[in-house]
């Protein structure tokens, strides 16, 4: 039984994730958005709501995503927003914005050309701009402060994490890359996401509109998010209560997840996240190599909520993803899927 | 549908330079302000939605980061909006989606420009060199209305003397100049043919944030009802587009007004607080809400219909054209709406107000956001 207030992922779609791509953003929705909308029979006509996730910092220039608009078509003009913060976010408000009722289908989009900058110049700037800007620490030195951290807590080891590694990659010796040079003591080359270009989409659809559209949507349950202080040296590095909370207030402990996705740059946060989450070795993370094998920033979190919902499209009974934003894991983001039988 | 109303407006008091207070301390002024005002604190608080223009403006990426602690969104839901010069519009409406989902029962909606951080022109370039600012990307739209309609060259210094001498009734008001005159207004440098200095926006430091609350969270206190929200967004430019009648406000206002159900609202809207960045914007706007017939929303202007104690007053507080922190102004027209709808606007309360309405614009005249507001559920009986 479904009723009008619930929600559903309908369908995704990802660009190729790429060290660098000469497309622009716009170029990259353009196909994303059709890749998303076809298979459900749909065109950007019968789209009723619009939200984008990207940033200016990393596409490098102000207002950059207004040639997004290209991109979703919004001629005759749209229902629209922009958020500036990973599509997973975007995907939120979306979800709030159907549940106003007067509309049934969204496209929520995360973009992002890492490529083009460079990560230890431009994420400085997301610090406080009095006191850890002007230190100019880039976010491999403030991951390698939370790995320390989780480490002195007993949450992982540099062997675990170089596991956590060879399993989402899928390649590559442990012994072998514990024998590299640190880049940020704990953190080695293989602890590191790679730069990606990319960008996600996603169809969310309302109440009976969701199951006329696929056999076996992926119905958010739970949905939430928490922020948290922001300067890491006042935080528990060794935990991440805005995570908890989260999944608290998203039902997580009601039913087992069969499947999660976290959205993990370092390895040494994918084995902290599990370990807030209280995932167990039933439950099956990150199989689509998480973001240490593509990290699209602004898509990264989309992405793990895509794979989750693809979890739920294949018969699954319900998956978890997650999202994140700012320097050791500030603000997170837990999503809930389910299917329905 | 879930009733939603505002129940605390607060800001600064805008400034060129706010050189006393850090990004933190200004937007926690307008935060205290509105928690005051909504009898709150921020431990009542249940989600924080931040809106502002590029982040290019103050060298700060994912503000909301850094200012998680000023805002009290510690533990709690953070979220960023930004769709250019509507920003502060579009934070409003989210804030009350937040509400109206039946996700959270009461949202602080907080918008802040400290644009003496950086350099707003270069920002506004898109961060480019050699930019036109504003007043030069809209100038040809001004021209192009002025050709069409055929209205006089004073119609702007008007606009421009009405919104001034209502800046020095709101005391939070950036530019105060009282002396202003038509002759003062035709006298300012020419900027962007037809735009003259006086008739433009200034660039301000400053903070607007409003305290968003269902049906219960209304009880006790001062609501002003949101009886509709809308945003609509159009793509930059394509042969036939209009940005004088832009397709996107036309449906964002038949939309706003649908679900408030006004059919005639010159009549049925006691007020407006309209995005007039530039004079020329306020007859313009007017003919792009159906608030005057196409051509003539000059007229309106001309005859004084638009001053506080005319038949239908247009930004008592002194508009865009008095205080432009940019990220902020769409909220502070949506707050002020509030305002006068709860009978607080202070000296430039129109009397009697019971319905407003708010839009706020951005980009090349391509992102909209509107909502209308009441004193109660059914203004209209």
């Amino acid at each position: 039984m479904t009723t009008s207030t619930d929600m559903a992922v309908v369908g995704w779609a990802q660009t190729p994730m790429v060290r660098h791509t000469e497309l622009s953003e716009t170029q990259l929705l353009v196909r994303v958005i059709t890749d998303a909308l076809e298979p459900l029979g749909l065109t950007r006509s019968d789209v009723d709501f619009t939200c984008l996730g990207s940033c200016d910092y990393i596409t490098g220039q102000a207002f950059s995503f207004v040639g997004n608009l290209d991109a979703i078509g919004a001629w005759p003009p749209k229902r629209d927003s922009h958020v500036e913060m990973d599509g997973a976010w975007a995907l939120y408000e979306a979800w709030l914005r159907l549940h106003e009722g007067d509309i049934d289908i969204a496209v929520v989009t995360g973009s992002g050309r890492s490529s083009t900058g460079n990560p230890a110049l431009i994420y400085p700037m997301e610090m406080d701009p009095f006191y850890l800007a002007p230190i100019g620490a880039d976010p491999v030195t403030f991951a390698a402060l939370q790995a320390r951290a989780v480490i002195a807590a007993g949450i992982a080891d540099e062997r675990s994490m170089a596991e956590v590694a060879v399993r989402s990659r899928g390649r590559g010796v442990v012994d072998e890359l514990l024998a590299g040079e640190y880049v940020r003591e704990p953190l080695r080359r293989h602890d590191l996401p790679p730069i990606t270009d990319g960008a996600a989409a996603m169809v969310l659809a309302r109440g009976d509109r969701a199951r006329q559209l696929v056999e076996r949507p992926a119905y958010i349950t739970g949905f939430d998010h928490r922020t948290e202080c922001h300067n890491p040296s006042f935080r528990a590095l060794d935990d991440s209560p805005s995570t908890r909370i989260a999944a608290a207030a998203a039902g997580l402990d009601d039913k087992p997840v069969e499947v999660a996705e976290l959205q993990a740059a370092f390895t040494h946060e994918e084995l902290l996240l599990r370990s807030v989450l209280g995932l167990g070795e039933d439950v099956t993370v990150n199989a689509s190599g998480g973001a240490l094998k593509a990290n699209p920033i602004m898509a990264t979190g989309l992405s793990r909520i895509g794979y989750a919902a693809e979890h739920i499209f294949a018969g699954g009974a319900r998956s978890l993803a997650h999202a994140t934003s700012g320097p050791c894991l500030q603000q997170n983001l837990i999503c809930i899927l389910e299917g329905q039988s | 549908m879930i009733p939603v109303a505002v129940v605390g407006v607060g800001q600064t008091h805008h400034k060129t330079r706010r050189r006393d207070v850090s990004v933190g301390g200004m937007v926690r002024e307008a935060v205290f302000r509105a928690l005051e005002d909504a009898q709150m604190t921020m431990d009542d608080i249940d989600a924080v939605v931040l809106g502002k223009a590029p982040d290019l403006f103050e060298g700060i990426m994912k503000p909301e980061l850094y200012l998680s602690d000023a805002l009290g969104a510690v533990g709690k839901p953070m979220f960023r909006v930004h769709t250019a010069g509507s920003v502060g519009g579009t934070t409003g409406i989210v804030a009350a989606s937040h509400v109206q989902a039946g996700k959270h029962r009461r949202v602080l909606a907080v918008a802040f420009e400290k644009q003496s951080e950086g350099n707003a022109q270069f920002a506004l370039g898109s961060g480019k060199g050699a930019s036109l600012g504003a007043g030069g990307a809209f100038a040809p739209f001004i021209r192009a209305y002025i050709h069409r309609s055929r209205a006089p060259e004073h119609i702007g210094w008007k606009v421009a003397v009405k919104d001034r001498q209502n800046a020095l009734k709101n005391p939070y008001a950036h530019l105060k100049i009282e002396d202003i005159s038509i002759e003062k207004v035709r006298n300012s440098p020419m900027m962007w043919e037809p735009i003259r200095f006086l008739e433009s926006c200034p660039s301000s430091d400053g903070a607007c944030a409003v305290v968003i609350t269902d049906e219960v969270g209304a009880r006790g206190r001062n609501p002003a009802w949101i009886l509709a929200a809308s945003s609509r967004s159009e793509p930059p430019s394509f042969p036939g587009r209009d940005p004088v009648r832009p397709e996107a406000c036309l449906q964002c206002a038949k939309d706003v007004y649908a679900q408030a159900g006004i059919t005639r609202p010159r009549q049925q809207l006691d007020m407006a607080e309209l995005y007039v960045p530039f004079s020329w914007h306020e007859p313009l706007w007017l003919e792009a809400h159906f608030i005057a017939e196409e051509g003539e929303g000059w007229k309106m202007t001309d005859a004084g219909d638009t001053e506080i104690d005319g038949s239908f007053p247009v930004n008592c507080s002194g508009g865009v054209l008095s205080s432009n922190p940019i990220g902020a102004s769409g909220l502070l027209r949506f707050a002020e709406a509030a305002n006068q709808v709860r009978g607080v606007a202070g000296e430039h309360q129109v009397d009697g107000a019971k319905t407003a309405l708010a839009m706020a614009y951005g980009a090349n005249s391509q992102y909209f956001s509107m909502w209308v507001v009441a004193n109660s559920l059914q203004p209209f009986g």
